[in-house]
């Protein structure tokens, strides 16, 4: 019991289930997952679908987390990769092809892997905080993608493009299909080789990492491609779901529902430590709890104030001065106040 | 080594020692952006008619004046090494509580004591989360922008118009100046804050101690400072400043809405970079962070002047130059390093 309560993943999955508990008790029906038409049906289902792209931004968040990095940029990323594909789409004289909607496809991740090495760039091999390197990709990045799509929303009807948010395949939504891929692929690459580990000791220490032969600059360059590639392919599904490129509001604040998945997954800020399955279930819960929300008749505005409780619990259980202070006034031991050491 | 120094100043002539002045390096950065602010608006008065005229000057003021001491705010969490993400959703808030206090028919001064004393509590907090549970600023902000954006969905969804008499009439007032030149009361207060701040900052203990605890913390805390009151005041101060700056959008708009200020931190953290505060902490001055707001406001003005240009033509240029200026500042200190 102690061994389970101790595992990295416990919280996060007692959370879920938690929430998960209540959204049954409130609404009977909620755990139901029928078969209609060939695809599955239930909101269960809705959850993991319109989760993916919450999840695939997660993924390649915890990466750059894990050397001690952070991405504020894949928003923008998401919004400039709907837009590129959708413009593309429009533009050719095919339209609802299925070459047209790879050729898009392949071009968007394109873009985006370029403004990953632009932020690898930045932060590598200029040496400027990562918060900063992406903040100006933030910032920019939504003007790009309304130069991109000149400042319209522009719709698409390709029905191969469509797919990609909204299709099924073998009964499941293709949308959690991707993202699981990519989070196993992820999940082999880190963990079956030694570039996870390497990883981590970039995050622990990159000039000590180095001086041990590890290619530190290889390495935080690498993640945050990585990331623009997990951000644009979310950015596609956002923009195929809708069959539109708003590059005003596609992606909005995923940065900060992807940075609270990996936090509450238990990735250290602090870097060197890091659990795609932690990703995978708080972005499940940072899903359910959206959810959840409108579910038990509270109106889905106050989400942000939902989502701040947890941001802050999470973080007071993961400080160590917190976890201290409690611990000392249990034992009654100490009158020292907490942050005085 | 010292008599060698000592004899290379005095054997300099006084021509050596005029050619060899440089400006105190603290000043060099706010001097680089004013040449760029005196450089964009000769460029813009060359292209367009009636862009040099003095009033466009001051309608940079008018039109940021809500930006302007929000930047101050966030100069003093940047000089301590940290970051305050929370400042728009502030914003947000303070317009919410003024418009829903005024409709439920609170006198204005209360109002106006509501919005800044929830202000400088939300920032005292984040402070105190900050400074003793050791939580990084950036996530404990975070938290602080999403407790604020649901705190103004919480009061109500839809926009509130604000019809008190004192604000309208405050919103209308206008400052006569001689050459039928006019401001806002609300430039008076941003410009009141912007000096009182730079009072605090050069002239207090309060103020060095955010400089040496900007230098490095620990150094700070050996030498006995009061590091801990100073890492809360900071967030105390920008909450302040983001509430204050939001009475002043307030009276900008005449409204309350949730979604007001969205993505106003980032022009924050934009303006005081390009006004060449150190992102590191420890190093800028609180001018900068003015003549930084005074930049993004000319970049507006440039485009509303051209008419071809498009709206996201803004966020293009401050995310290209807050790039320059931050890349300007890597190579700066990497040469102090070396």
């Amino acid at each position: 019991m102690r061994d389970l309560t101790r595992h990295r993943l416990f919280w996060p999955v007692l959370a879920l289930v938690l929430l998960l508990a209540v959204n049954a008790i409130a609404t009977p029906t909620f755990l139901q997952v029928r078969m209609q038409d060939g695809h599955l049906y239930g909101s269960l289902v809705d959850i993991a679908r319109n989760g993916a792209p919450v999840l695939l931004v997660a993924l390649g968040m915890t990466l750059v987390i894990a050397t001690r990095g952070i991405d504020l940029s894949v928003g923008a990323i998401a919004a400039i990769a709907g837009a590129v594909a959708c413009v593309h789409i429009a533009g050719s004289p095919d339209p609802a092809s299925a070459g047209t909607a790879i050729t898009a496809i392949t071009l968007a991740l394109a873009v985006c892997i370029l403004l990953g090495l632009w932020n690898g760039f930045l932060v590598s091999v200029l040496g400027i905080q990562p918060i900063i390197a992406t903040l100006v990709l933030m910032t920019a990045g939504r003007g790009l993608a309304m130069l991109v799509t000149g400042g319209q929303i522009t719709t698409v009807n390709n029905a191969f493009f469509k797919a990609l948010g909204a299709g099924y395949f073998l009964t499941l939504p293709i949308a959690i299909l991707v993202s699981l891929a990519v989070l196993a692929i992820t999940g082999l690459i880190t963990r079956r080789t030694a570039l996870g580990m390497l990883v981590e000791a970039v995050g622990i220490n990159p000039e000590a990492s180095r001086l041990a032969g590890v290619r530190s600059r290889t390495i935080i360059w690498t993640v945050y491609v990585f990331s623009a590639f997990c951000a644009g392919l979310a950015g596609l599904m956002i923009a195929a779901n809708t069959s539109a490129a708003d590059a005003n509001n596609a992606g909005l604040w995923i940065e900060l529902d992807a940075i609270l998945a990996v936090v509450i997954g238990g990735t250290s800020l602090a870097g060197g430590r890091f659990s795609l399955m932690g990703t995978l279930v708080a972005a499940l819960f940072i899903q359910t709890l959206s959810t959840t929300i409108p579910t038990i008749g509270i109106p889905s505005e106050t989400n942000y104030l939902f989502k701040a409780v947890v941001v802050i619990a999470v973080c007071l259980l993961q400080s160590p001065k917190a976890r201290a202070a409690v611990w000392r006034r249990s034992n009654r031991s100490s009158l020292v106040k907490a942050g005085r050491a | 080594m010292t008599t060698a120094t000592a004899s290379d100043v005095s054997g300099r002539s006084f021509v050596d020692r005029l050619k060899g002045y440089s400006p105190p390096s603290q000043v060099l950065p706010v001097l680089a952006t004013f040449a760029l602010l005196v450089g964009m608006f000769g460029v813009g008065s060359i292209r367009y008619e009636g862009f040099a005229s003095p009033q466009v000057v001051l309608n940079l003021f008018v039109d940021n004046a809500f930006l302007i001491v929000l930047a101050v705010g966030m100069t003093f969490v940047i000089l301590t090494g940290g970051i305050d993400l929370s400042v728009g959703s502030v914003v947000a808030l303070s317009t919410m509580i003024a418009a829903s206090t005024l409709r439920a028919g609170w006198p204005p001064t209360m109002a106006v004591l509501a919005v800044l004393v929830t202000g400088t509590t939300l920032g005292l907090a984040m402070g105190l989360v900050i400074h003793y549970f050791e939580v990084q600023p950036f996530i404990a902000t975070l938290a602080g922008m999403f407790l604020a954006r649901g705190l103004c969905y919480l009061i109500s969804v839809e926009s509130i118009p604000i019809k008190d008499e004192t604000f309208q009439s405050l919103s209308a007032a206008s400052i006569t100046l001689p050459g039928e030149l006019y401001v806002t009361p609300t430039v008076l207060i941003s410009l009141l804050v912007v000096a009182i701040a730079a009072w605090v900052l050069h002239m207090t203990r309060f103020g060095r101690t955010v400089y040496a605890v900007g230098g490095s913390e620990s150094s700070a805390m050996l030498m006995g400072l009061a590091v801990a009151r100073v890492k809360v005041g900071v967030y105390a101060i920008s909450g302040f400043c983001s509430s204050l700056g939001g009475l002043l959008f307030a009276l900008y708009m005449l409204s309350g809405y949730s979604l007001h200020a969205v993505g106003m931190e980032l022009d924050a953290i934009a303006a005081v970079v390009i006004g060449g505060t150190l992102l590191t902490g420890g190093y800028g001055l609180v001018i900068g962070s003015l003549l930084g707001v005074l930049v993004l406001g000319t970049i507006q003005t440039f485009i509303s002047f051209d008419g071809t240009l498009s709206s996201w033509w803004t966020k293009i240029s401050i995310g290209v130059l807050l790039l320059v200026f931050v890349v300007l500042q890597r190579f700066f200190t990497r040469r102090e390093v070396s």
